[in-house]
């Protein structure tokens, strides 16, 4: 990519493009051990204490949608970062850069949602910062949170665990978030009747599995780019390849219904209150069950298998018998006729 | 999803593919000409089901692919234009055109925006009376009559400042010119099944008469093509080419005149070039006098006059089934779906595209 | 060129109407059609281009079924 092009929004989308952004232009400059992992958080060392670090900006539009806000969003979204990494989050940080003109009851919503949030996550907001930018300048409310975490003694999470033989669970259905955005939006005039994002804070979830079971060895959230971005990471870093089965991907009907209309692949939507787990084999079906067992895990499924044949590929086995492979996407997905 | 769910049932599927298997006794080599088909085909993992005799070509079914690329050129020039937004579809975003996509020219900022319907594009129209808003007027006869409707609605309406640039396309003509290109070799038509609601199934007789070459409406739920499929295999084994439908619960022979109506209304045909094809005859839309004012070429004084192609880029022998896309030179080297040359692989049901993500191996 | 799906038609007010697939409804263009409520329509960018046909539905799914009979007694007869 040479520096004279411009970026597009297809950079920010989570997938291919976005990744070498990344790579070509931020890993190089700040090139260090932590940073090179990649994951949804930093593991940093302070002291004695093993600590998660990671910052997360939110700029979605609409502000609200149903199930959601920008605020939820930015609390809960931070707050899941760490906990797949195993960390218990505990501080977090908040910067608001709001546009001139919007009104103070919006803003104030949107605060009133962050302390909520905070207080179901179990997180304290410490510090913040807040600029107001002319209008035109941002498009009305963008919001930075950062957090830290405390990792567990004793238990070590990450890509480079997993193994051939490994199974591969998603807590819930897919595409909640993305659809709900989307169709509040009204520029498409889908109108939805029950779906909200799925927006839901997973530290209690992740934390009651991780101290039952021994054998989880990654986690990760699928929020942009969706559970497919996910499983080619997976492939691709851990070099193995993944098999997922398309009947056992939990999917809601409403987000089935607009995925039909659009000509979407919900594979590739976000979701805000999801996490995917790579786990040994002989704990899966265990460990799916007792997801199940909780609120936020109730759709939980086991969903593939990991193995050493053909490093880097993830197949999906679709309904009727055949396969296809799952690649990373450019950019996000747009609405098609054809 | 009624309707739709019981087409995907798998033993169906299977029983389907075994019949194929069990009848075929000789290579047969058949084309789909619609990119949703590509797509569908790709997307229910269908080339495994196939027996290795059946040779399963997608033809020139993409409109963003056969799209030319002095149209693209057209829409980005448009976009450049004070006060102007671009209203699309999704699918012409990332085309590339000679130096640049929608996408790119967004970017830099330049007023795009994606509707669903036409009709969204009339409304925003009506919205924003100080913008003029351009609509891209792809796709086939599926679409054409929908983008006749919002034609004829703005000018009922008195909506001044909306127009379309025509860039609609028949099927029908583009079938018969492959069968009359010598390289071709296709031996059944899998027929596009949503353009056959409108014109319906009775529009491919012509070319079974003509070219003695089986046709097969079909949808596009796994059991509709698979269906298809083996009809035509039938048909082939049996040398008894004719037209059959395979999906009667949305086509009828004469299809939907309603749409039909509309779209004669408002559009005239003319001869039309198509990337990779060449200038086919008859086989394209363009704004009827009656309906001038809304003519984005007429309004914007654009002309469309083809230029070659240098870049290397091999998408009309794909489009034509000639070559596969593994056998172009730019397959994975310098065309990727990140970094596209031709509309093959930008298009997310373009052969090359569906071939990148599904079949890579 | 091709992506519509069946919906159900929920409100008609001449030309115009709602159609609903899985709990997501939109307001849909019925031009074309001659769909009442309760009528499934064949959904393109906005607009009902032809309403689906129940009777010929029923007829295709029919001949699926009695295919897949024929198919278990052929397999059974291999066997």
């Amino acid at each position: 990519m040479n520096n004279d092009e411009k970026i597009i929004l297809a950079h920010g989308s989570g997938g291919k493009l976005t990744r070498d952004l990344i790579s070509a232009s931020l890993l190089k400059k700040f090139s260090n051990p932590v940073l090179a992992e990649l994951d949804d958080s930093a593991r940093v060392e302070v002291g004695s204490n093993r600590i998660c670090f990671t910052t997360d900006s939110y700029v979605v539009k609409p502000l609200f949608f149903p199930g959601s806000d920008i605020g939820k969003l930015a609390v809960y979204g931070t707050v899941n970062d760490l906990a797949v990494m195993g960390a218990d989050p505990l501080y977090i940080s908040c910067a608001l850069i709001i546009e001139e003109g919007l009104e103070r009851s919006v803003l104030e919503r949107v605060v009133d949602s962050m302390a909520d949030a905070c207080q179901v996550a179990g997180v304290s907001l410490v510090t913040g910062d807040t600029k107001v930018v002319e209008s035109g300048s941002a498009d009305q409310l963008f919001i930075n949170t950062s957090g830290v975490g405390v990792l567990p003694e004793g238990k070590e999470f990450g890509i480079d665990k997993i193994t051939a033989g490994d199974r591969v669970i998603i807590s819930g259905t897919i595409g909640d978030h993305a659809i709900a955005v989307l169709a509040a939006r009204q520029d498409l005039g889908l109108k939805l009747s029950e779906l909200e994002s799925d927006c839901a804070p997973l530290n209690r979830l992740i934390k009651t599995v991780i101290h039952r079971f021994d054998g989880i060895k990654f986690m990760r959230d699928p929020t942009r780019g969706g559970l497919a971005t996910v499983l080619c990471e997976i492939a691709e870093t851990a070099g193995v390849s993944v098999q997922v089965r398309d009947e056992m991907i939990p999917v809601r009907r409403e987000v089935s219904g607009i995925c039909e209309i659009l000509g979407f692949d919900p594979l590739y939507l976000a979701n805000e209150g999801k996490v995917v787990m790579v786990v040994d084999d002989a704990i899966a079906d265990e460990l799916c069950d007792a997801l199940r067992e909780e609120d936020l895990g109730e759709d939980a499924a086991v969903i593939g298998e990991i193995s050493g044949e053909n490093p880097g590929e993830v197949v999906l086995r679709t309904a009727v018998g055949g396969s296809r492979l799952i690649t990373m996407l450019a950019g996000d997905q747009l609405p098609r006729i054809c | 999803m009624k309707h739709v769910d019981e087409y995907r049932r798998k033993e169906v599927v299977a029983e389907l593919a075994r019949e194929i298997t069990a009848k075929i006794d000789r290579p047969v080599t058949l084309m789909e000409v619609c990119g949703t088909h590509t797509m569908a085909i790709h997307r229910h993992g269908i080339p495994d089901l196939l027996p290795g005799r059946l040779r399963l070509l997608s033809g020139p079914g993409c409109p963003v692919c056969v799209t030319a690329t002095v149209f693209i050129d057209a829409a980005i020039g448009l976009s450049r234009k004070y006060g102007v937004t671009v209203a699309t579809f999704g699918d012409l975003v990332r085309v590339p055109g000679t130096w640049r996509s929608l996408e790119r020219r967004k970017a830099e900022g330049a007023d795009v925006v994606t509707v669903y319907s036409p009709l969204d594009a009339v409304s925003l129209a009506e919205r924003r009376l100080d913008r003029q808003v351009v609509f891209l007027g792809v796709g086939f006869e599926t679409t054409a009559p929908t983008v006749a409707l919002s034609v004829r609605e703005a000018k009922r309406k008195g909506v001044r400042n909306f127009s379309v640039l025509v860039g609609n396309k028949l099927v029908p003509p583009a079938l018969r010119a492959l069968l009359q290109d010598e390289e071709v070799n296709v031996d059944g038509f899998i027929c596009p099944g949503h353009v056959s609601t409108v014109i319906g199934a009775r529009a491919y007789e012509p070319i079974v008469d003509e070219f003695g070459v089986p046709c097969v409406v079909a949808g596009f739920e796994p059991v509709d093509v698979l269906a298809a499929v083996l009809w035509l295999v039938e048909m082939v084994v049996e040398n008894a080419p004719r037209v059959r439908n395979a999906y009667t619960r949305v086509v009828t022979d004469d299809g939907n005149p309603a749409a039909l109506e509309c779209m004669y209304e408002v559009f005239d045909v003319e001869d039309s070039a198509w990337r990779g094809l060449g200038r086919i005859p008859a086989s394209g839309l363009k704004m009827k006098e009656a309906y001038g004012k809304f003519d984005a070429q007429r309004r914007f004084d654009i002309e469309m006059e083809d230029v070659p192609d240098e870049s290397g880029c091999r998408c009309g022998d794909v489009l034509r089934g000639v070559i596969e896309p593994t056998e172009c030179p730019l397959f994975d080297e310098g065309c990727t779906p990140q970094r596209p040359v031709g509309p093959c692989m930008v298009s997310s049901e373009g052969t090359c595209s569906a071939f990148y993500k599904y079949r890579r191996k | 060129m091709c992506l519509a799906v069946p919906m159900k038609v929920v409100k008609r007010e001449g030309d115009k109407g709602v159609a609903e697939l899985e709990g997501v409804t939109r307001e849909v263009a019925l031009h074309f059609v001659d769909a009442q409520v309760g009528d499934y329509i064949l959904v393109h960018a906005g607009f009902a281009i032809q309403k689906v046909d129940e009777e010929s539905a029923l007829e295709t799914l029919e001949l699926f079924r009695s295919m897949m009979e024929e198919g278990l007694l052929e397999a059974g007869d291999a066997s």
